[in-house]
Parts: structure tokens; C-alpha cells; sequence
């Protein structure tokens, strides 16, 4: 089922055509990476989801209803790129308002708070403020106050950013872990590598127009460029035209790309026939770096402020 | 509701638990009570210090002796010398300052510009000094005139009146005697404290407000709820304070004036001491107590109440929009708040005029316009003001406290979630009257 479904959701600025007819749809209990370069309009996405901002036109679908942001503000966490926080006030209490104005009782949220801050061992912060802690530190207290009410929906606008590695892997267990509670998990960012790790589906927008939707192993076959890797010591007199272009060649492996009509058997099949000895032999599928690279790059990364009709 | 209710206390509590709050709280009544209280010692004691004037008294208008009815000042004329030969000398022998009496130089008919009196000192001499010397020299002459003339001084005191007018109100309780002085007093305190509070606690909510958006929790917390209940519950927590500080002053200035003898307890007694001395004193004392009593306290207090949260409330709002439109810095702030400032002073301004002449057609336009009414009618508060003016000043007053509201919500909707530039006036009008 999906949690979220957005329909051609539009939202423009004086300047800018921020979200341009934007759909896709979330299925509950996955981890969704919204990708896409500086300026895309993920931010703007993410606010609309949010109920912070009203789309100009188009409809947003939250578990089955249509989006209520007062309403649907307890289902929802949000943790925003730029993190804030009230610097003079006392953590705990700072986490129990956070949690109250979500909608929480008070005893659930105390409850709650427990749990995390053990979970995270914070329970020496509870009287500290946070312009005492470092910014790994009120990173991890950014984290706790967004997941604090149990919402359905978890949105996390690059939640690295700032953390060291060990408290990075922290924050990823949970994400997990969030994800397998049955907790659906919004999570943008422009660092493809941990878009590889954690996401199931992505999608890339890129001036405010969706360019990319699915899941990460069908966006990699749809980009493949049958690019193989040949772990063997190959003689240049063997590389033979007829098969496959040489990408690159070095003494202990080819990497190859296939000629149309091609397969993988035949070239292997030829490699064993001139009795080469293989030690390895895989498909080079590329990464969501250079997908997301070939097809940004194509359109131009920088934004123009362009006039909207 | 409920939410809007969290944020309120929590704006309330996290200012009212602050040490700032508790001591500015306490200070400042203490300051003003010491202050009340170092003056009316100071005005008891008179000055301690004995000054002796030398006179070389050329004209011969004295007799062999003066004396002086300020007995902190003694005067010694001095014989044998002259005001050049003298004014290098008089330090030395212990005088504060020369006083010398020569006749006049040019031809003039009447009797004091005959001669020409200077004072000589080393530093600037204090107007009491002078005052006391004028006086003496008046008093001396004018003796010496009538006698002249052939007139007891004596009978003339006699004949010379000294009319003193009182004002009676007539209310429905009975007569009560005005004292122009405290209408005064009472209407400017009123004016200026509210003029005071608007400021300062609408800087308050400014604040709160950029440092919300600077913080970027703006966007946590208006993720949760509406982003007017953000700022009204801003604004009506950060009055309650200003409210509950005016309650403790209330309170705890009542209780030190009655903590004063306790604490000096030698000033009553210096009190009445000056009393006896000088009968004029407890007249005043009695004046005053009247012109307290005749004060429509009740309407004063009020009224107070009502310009004072009708006034923060309609300036918060703006002062929240600016707040939510400006970033880290205070030189853009400043900027944009001149503009909501001007009206405030601006309605200082008539107040001062409107406490001397309530009536006036600039004092009632003052008052009855929303954005001086607050400071303009507490400067009228005290005089008769017509049923009909205090209700289309207060009706207009909360008019414009929605329209502002409804208009600078909007803008604070945008504001507060826009990084970078600060907008132009005519993208934040565009803002506030956008659909």
C-alpha cells in the first residue's frame, strides 16, 4: 500500500518554477531516497509534504486520505537540512515541547524520551542546553526529536551531514530499524553512495521536473551500458574487435563493453576457447553517481531565474 | 487550541525562569525606591556644607551685619578692602565665593541697577546659593525703599497677598480637591510607561522571532503546527510577562513604600520635623494625599490595562513581522523597525502636548487614532474624557489589532522560512494582501 502519493503537484515562486508537476508514489515501510542537485526543488517538495507549504495546484494523498497538515502533523517527522533548535533551552525539556506540540500526552512523551535517550546514552544531557553540545551532538538530539512521536512518515533532509562515522552508523541502524517497524522513511540527500546503501526506491528531480523514478536495481539495468570486468592476464594480440570494445586495459584485468547484438557467454566462451585463465568475470553496472551525473549534467546544473507565466 | 497553549506557557516560562527576569523585576523598584527615598532625604537635609560669602559692600547697602535666613549660608563683609584687591585673597581666608556690591556706572533711574552685583567663585555656584543671595539683596533693598518712602515694612507685608486657588471636582461622591501637579505626574507616568512597555517587549517579540528563524527551529516547530499560532502564541506569551512584571511592580512598590519608615526610620522623623519649621510642607503633603484620592483610580487602572495589551498587541504583530523577515543581522533589523517606531514617538510627542491641554483637537485625533491612542489617551486619562471618544478610540484600537494581525501573519508565513536576501517593502506588501 502507499503511504504517500503525489499528483502532479506544482508549486511556483516569482523567480522560479520550484516544483514543476511533480507525481510519484511511496509504499509503506520503505526507505525512499529523493535525489537531485542543489536547487532542485527538493526542499520546496519536502515542505509541501510537510504542510508547511500549500501547493498551487495538485493533490497530496497521506495514508489513504487526503493531506491534512494539522491533523496529520503527529504521523509526521521532520527533520530539516538546516537543524535548529532552541540554544538556551534545557535538552529534556526542549524534547517534551517538541514532542507536545506534535500532539503527544505528555506521559507518552516522557516515556518515549526515555527510551531514546537510553537507546542513544543522552540521559546525562537532560539539564544541559543545547549550545553545549557539539554539532555531532545535536545532530543525534535533531534525529531523536523527529522519530520522539512514532510518526508513520519520517522525512530526513540530509541527517549525515556533520556526523562521524561511528555515530553515522548509529543513525543508519535506526533508519533500519525504523523502516522494518513498519515507519516509511523519506530521505534526501546528493550523496549518491549512501543513497546505494540504505534506499530501496529513488527518485531524481532536477529544476523542479521528476527525471528519474524506480527502484535502484531497475535504474542501474535501465543505465547499464553492458560494461563488463575480466579478471585476467590478457595478451593484446587477443583483443579482438568483433566482440567488444576495450574500455581500459591493465595486466590483471580488461574491462570491456559489449557490442550490440552481443552476449556475455560468447566473449567468455572466446576467452576459454584462446585459453585464458579466468579469476573473475562480472557486469560493471554503473553507479547512482554517474547516472545521476549523466543525467544532471545533460541539463545544465545550474538553475536560471526564469520569468513564470 | 491546545498547541497554541504549549507555546504560550513555554514562551512564558522560559522568560519568567530566566535570572534577567527576576532581576530586573526586583531592581527596578528597588532602584525607584531608593531613588524616591535618597530624594526625599537629600531635600530634608538641604546641604550640609556651611558656605561663607565675603561681601565688600562699596554701595553700603548693608548695615554692619546680614543676616541670613539660609542658615547654611553665612555672610562676612569684609572693610578696608576692595573687590580688585580682594578677589585674589578671599580663597585663602576661607570664603567660597566674593560678593561685591559697586555702584552702577552707567546712569539708570531705577534703585537696583544703581549698582552692580557680582558673584565671584571659583567654580559655577548652585542655584539655591543664588537664589538666596537675590533674595537677600531684594529684601534689604526693598526695606530701605519703603522706608524711604515712609512706609512700615511691616504694614506692607501686611497689605501684600498671596492668593492660593483651589480647583474642586464635583462627582456624584462627593467634592474632592484637584492638585494639578498630581494629574500631571499621574498622566505622564501612565504615558511613559506604556510607551516604555510597548517598546520593550515589542523588541521582545523581534527577537524571538529572528532568533526562532535564525535557529532554523522555525521550520521543526511549523512542521507541527500553523505558523500564526506560532507567532500569536509568541506574542501573547511574551505579554503575559510583561503583565505579570507590571503585577509584581504593583505589588512589591506597595510594599516598600510601606517597608520605607522601617527602613529610614529617622525620615519620618526628619519629615516632621520640617513640617513644624516650615508649615507650607505639610500643606503639600496634604495636597498631594487629596490630589491622589481625587484621581479616578479605578478608570486610570483599567484604562491602563486595556492601551497597554491593546497597544503591545497591535505593535507585536508588526514587530513580529519584522523580526521574521530580517536575518543574523541587527543593522537590517534596525532598518525596518525606524518605520513602527516613528508612530510610538510620534504619539510621545502628543502626549506631552495632550497632558496641558486635554481637550485640544490634536490631543483627541492622538488618542483616538490606534496607533498613538495608547500613549495619547493615558495622557488624558486623568481629565473628563466623553463616553464616546474612549469607545471609538478602543473599538479602533482592537480593529487594528486584527487587521494588523491578519496582515503581518502573512508576512511572518513567508518570513520566517526565507533565507538570504531581505525582502523589499513592496515584495512584503505584495506578501501581506496576497490571497
Amino acid at each position: 500500500m502507499d503511504i504517500l502519493s503525489l499528483h502532479e503537484l506544482k508549486k511556483y515562486f516569482a523567480t522560479q518554477k520550484a516544483v514543476d508537476n511533480i507525481s510519484f508514489n511511496i509504499s509503506e515501510g520503505s526507505i525512499f531516497g529523493l535525489l537531485g542537485p542543489n536547487g532542485a526543488g527538493k526542499t520546496t517538495l519536502l515542505r509541501m509534504i510537510t504542510g508547511i507549504f500549500y501547493p498551487d495546484s495538485g493533490e497530496i494523498i497521506f495514508n489513504g486520505k487526503k493531506f491534512d497538515p494539522l491533523n496529520d502533523a503527529i504521523n509526521i517527522g521532520y527533520m530539516p537540512e538546516e537543524r535548529g533548535l532552541y540554544k538556551k533551552m534545557k535538552i529534556g525539556e526542549q524534547v517534551l515541547y517538541l514532542a507536545r506540540l506534535k500532539g503527544m500526552s505528555k506521559t507518552d512523551a516522557m516515556a518515549q524520551i526515555k527510551k531514546w535517550f537510553v537507546k542513544f546514552e543522552m540521559e546525562s544531557w537532560w539539564d544541559k542546553k543545547v549550545e553545549d553540545l557539539s554539532k555531532g551532538m545535536s545532530q543525534k538530539l535533531q534525529f531523536v526529536t523527529t522519530v520522539i512521536h512514532q510518526p508513520k512518515l519520517i522525512i530526513l533532509d540530509e541527517p549525515f551531514s556533520g556526523l562521524d562515522p561511528v555515530n553515522a552508523n548509529l543513525i543508519k541502524d535506526e533508519i533500519f530499524n525504523l523502516a522494518k517497524n513498519g515507519s516509511t522513511i523519506i530521505f534526501s540527500t546528493h550523496r549518491m553512495e549512501q543513497v546505494e546503501e540504505i534506499c530501496d526506491h529513488i527518485v531524481l528531480v532536477n529544476k523542479g521536473k521528476k527525471i528519474l523514478d524506480g527502484t535502484i536495481s531497475n535504474v542501474k539495468q535501465d543505465f547499464k551500458e553492458n560494461v563488463y570486468r575480466l579478471g585476467a592476464a590478457i595478451s593484446p594480440e587477443l583483443l579482438t574487435k568483433e566482440l567488444f570494445e576495450v574500455v581500459k586495459h591493465q595486466p590483471e584485468q580488461l574491462l570491456l563493453k559489449l557490442n550490440t547484438q552481443k552476449t556475455s557467454n560468447e566473449v567468455l566462451q572466446y576467452f576459454i576457447q584462446e585459453g585464458v585463465h579466468i579469476q573473475s568475470f562480472n557486469e560493471v553496472l554503473p553507479t547512482l553517481n554517474d547516472i545521476f551525473l549523466t543525467l544532471v549534467e545533460n541539463n545544465g546544473v545550474t538553475r536560471k531565474f526564469q520569468p513564470v507565466n | 487550541m491546545n498547541k497554541i497553549r504549549l507555546i504560550i506557557s513555554r514562551e512564558y516560562l522560559t522568560r519568567v525562569k530566566k535570572k534577567s527576569f527576576l532581576l530586573t523585576t526586583l531592581l527596578v523598584p528597588l532602584v525607584m525606591v531608593g531613588f524616591y527615598a535618597a530624594i526625599i532625604a537629600i531635600s530634608l537635609k538641604g546641604s550640609d556644607e556651611k558656605q561663607q560669602i565675603a561681601v565688600i559692600d562699596e554701595s553700603k547697602i548693608f548695615d554692619k551685619e546680614i543676616h541670613s535666613t539660609d542658615k547654611s549660608i553665612s555672610f562676612v563683609i569684609i572693610k578696608n578692602e576692595t573687590e580688585q584687591s580682594f578677589i585674589k585673597k578671599y580663597k585663602e581666608q576661607g570664603f567660597q565665593a566674593l560678593l561685591s556690591i559697586v555702584p552702577a556706572t552707567t546712569k539708570d533711574t531705577s534703585s537696583s541697577n544703581k549698582m552692580k552685583f557680582v558673584l565671584h567663585s571659583e567654580s559655577s555656584v548652585s542655584l539655591s546659593t543664588m537664589n538666596a543671595i537675590e533674595e537677600l539683596i531684594n529684601n534689604t533693598l526693598r526695606t530701605k525703599e519703603l522706608i524711604a518712602n515712609g512706609i512700615d515694612p511691616i504694614a506692607f507685608d501686611n497689605i501684600e497677598k498671596n492668593v492660593l486657588l483651589e480647583n474642586i471636582i464635583d462627582t456624584q461622591e462627593g467634592s474632592k480637591k484637584s492638585n494639578a501637579g498630581i494629574t500631571y505626574a499621574v498622566s505622564f507616568a501612565c504615558g511613559i510607561l506604556i510607551y516604555m512597555m510597548m517598546i520593550f517587549y515589542g523588541t521582545q517579540v523581534m527577537r524571538g522571532v529572528t532568533e526562532e528563524k535564525t535557529n532554523r527551529i522555525a521550520e521543526v516547530v511549523v512542521s507541527s503546527v500553523k505558523p500564526f499560532q506560532l507567532m500569536m502564541g509568541k506574542i501573547i506569551g511574551i505579554g503575559a510577562v510583561g503583565l505579570t512584571q507590571f503585577a509584581i511592580w504593583l505589588v512589591l512598590l506597595f510594599m516598600m513604600q510601606m517597608a520605607i519608615p522601617f527602613i529610614f526610620p529617622d525620615l519620618l522623623q526628619q519629615a516632621n520635623n520640617a513640617a513644624i519649621n516650615n508649615q507650607e510642607n505639610t500643606v503639600m503633603i496634604a495636597d498631594i494625599m487629596q490630589g491622589i484620592s481625587a484621581l479616578p483610580l479605578t478608570k486610570i487602572i483599567l484604562s491602563f490595562l486595556f492601551y497597554f495589551l491593546g497597544g503591545y498587541l497591535t505593535y507585536a504583530s508588526l514587530f513580529a513581522a519584522v523580526g521574521s523577515v530580517v536575518s543574523e543581522d541587527q543593522q537590517e533589523a534596525q532598518q525596518l523597525v525606524f518605520p513602527i517606531l516613528m508612530p510610538i514617538i510620534l504619539g510621545f510627542v502628543i502626549m506631552t502636548k495632550a497632558i496641558n491641554d486635554p481637550n485640544s483637537s490634536l490631543a483627541v485625533f492622538g488618542s483616538i487614532f490606534p496607533l498613538t491612542s495608547p500613549i495619547v489617551m493615558m495622557g488624558r486619562i486623568t481629565s473628563d474624557i466623553p463616553i464616546w471618544q474612549l469607545a471609538l478610540s478602543m473599538i479602533l484600537l482592537i480593529g487594528c489589532f486584527f487587521f494588523f494581525t491578519w496582515i503581518t501573519g502573512k508576512i511572518y508565513r513567508i518570513g520566517i522560512l526565507m533565507y538570504g536576501k531581505k525582502p523589499t517593502w513592496k515584495e512584503m506588501i505584495k506578501w501581506a494582501f496576497a490571497k
